[in-house]
């Protein structure tokens, strides 16, 4: 190679895309199955299951709060990482641009998360 | 040919750069034995029906690595395909698929030449050792963190089946990836720290977006998707720990 080497950045987005697919694996069935299907057709969980103040309780509690982050931010940057990757592979190389848009549009919902996140309290 | 002569048609992707404006096809009606291999099929194109026919065979064995084409589109070694799991129908021979066409079914093999080169890919010993101290010993467990790697014959159909060098040429592809591999887990080799510079550069592994076909088209069993997911990881610990540790990997 002639040019000299530069080193990719790609191990960041690379990570939280990684991070992101592990976690959406493991939760993301389960929580489509209990959103989606689950409480609303009244199958094997109260009916109260995500009543405003048990989710509230939920979101305030560390734990739940540290959830419901990582939920949103790490599906996000996998979103996001997708999508940059499949433009390129359907023939958009669309570049700088198309990069700031995906990994900007999963940095905005991170910090709207964890803006959210904080304003509810503990 | 008698009348019993059983025949198969085999297209042909031609191009002639001086005379050719772009790559056509030219269909061949060859005699067929269940034993032809697509190899023997092209040999008997250029030996009896067209003799300016290009293409680039040697052993015949699956061992040299020269004669891969895409055959029905699928990158493979043309002396084992055999004709006879296409037979009646007809097959389509063309140069493998992301390369530059020299001529026929001949392509330009520089650039990968140019990588194989920057790999370093041979063994950059860890300590210097006198005759006098003897060969290096090796475990067996030693040699299969290896050996499957260095099975690489340099055929060139990882890279015809990898969409991502095919969108990006600069990719230092799956079996330039898989010899790296091969020599930085030799416990006699101390050139990982230069050779991760390649991984960790724009132009490495992380333009590998996980397909595997590589892996699927070799015909040597090499895995070159595992070596480039393996040093995906890494190089992503090396780029996080790299201010932790600051002995070994790239700047």
């Amino acid at each position: 190679m002639k040019a000299p080497l530069k080193r990719s950045n790609a191990p960041i987005f690379w990570a939280l895309f990684g991070a992101g697919g592990m976690l959406s694996a493991l939760f993301g069935p389960m929580l489509v199955f209990i959103t989606g299907l689950a409480l609303p057709l009244g199958l094997l969980l109260p009916a109260d299951t995500m009543s405003y103040p048990k989710m509230l309780a939920f979101a305030q509690n560390i734990i739940g709060k540290g959830f419901i982050f990582a939920i949103i931010a790490l599906f996000l940057w996998h979103a996001a990482h997708r999508i940059f990757h499949s433009l390129h592979d359907i023939g958009i190389h669309a570049g700088t641009g198309a990069k700031l848009l995906c990994y900007g549009s999963a940095m905005l919902g991170t910090l709207i998360a964890a803006y959210a996140l904080l304003a509810i309290g503990f | 040919m008698s009348e019993m002569q059983k025949t198969i048609e085999i297209e042909v992707l031609r191009y002639h750069p001086e005379k050719d404006r772009e790559p056509h096809r030219q269909v061949f009606e060859v005699p067929f034995t269940d034993d032809m291999s697509v190899l023997q099929g092209v040999q008997y194109i250029k030996d009896y029906l067209d003799g300016s026919l290009s293409f680039r065979w040697s052993c015949r064995m699956a061992i040299c690595g020269s004669c891969g084409m895409m055959i029905n589109g699928i990158p493979s070694l043309s002396c084992q395909t055999f004709l006879r799991d296409y037979y009646p129908a007809r097959v389509r021979v063309e140069a493998l698929a992301h390369f530059p066409i020299e001529r026929d079914l001949v392509i330009n093999m520089e650039g990968f030449i140019e990588k194989l080169e920057s790999i370093q890919p041979y063994i950059i010993p860890k300590e210097e050792r006198t005759l006098a101290q003897g060969e290096y010993l090796q475990t067996p467990e030693q040699l299969n963190a290896y050996e499957q790697f260095s099975s690489c014959i340099n055929c060139l159909l990882c890279y015809a089946a990898c969409p991502q060098f095919g969108l990006n040429s600069s990719f230092i592809g799956p079996a330039a990836t898989a010899l790296l591999h091969r020599y930085n887990v030799d416990s006699r080799d101390g050139g990982k720290a230069e050779r991760m510079e390649l991984i960790n550069s724009e132009e490495g592994v992380f333009n590998c977006t996980a397909v595997g076909y590589c892996s699927e088209v070799c015909p040597k069993h090499v895995d070159p998707a595992n070596a480039v997911n393996q040093n995906k990881t890494n190089s992503a610990a090396d780029y996080f720990l790299r201010f932790l540790a600051p002995k070994g990997g790239a700047k």
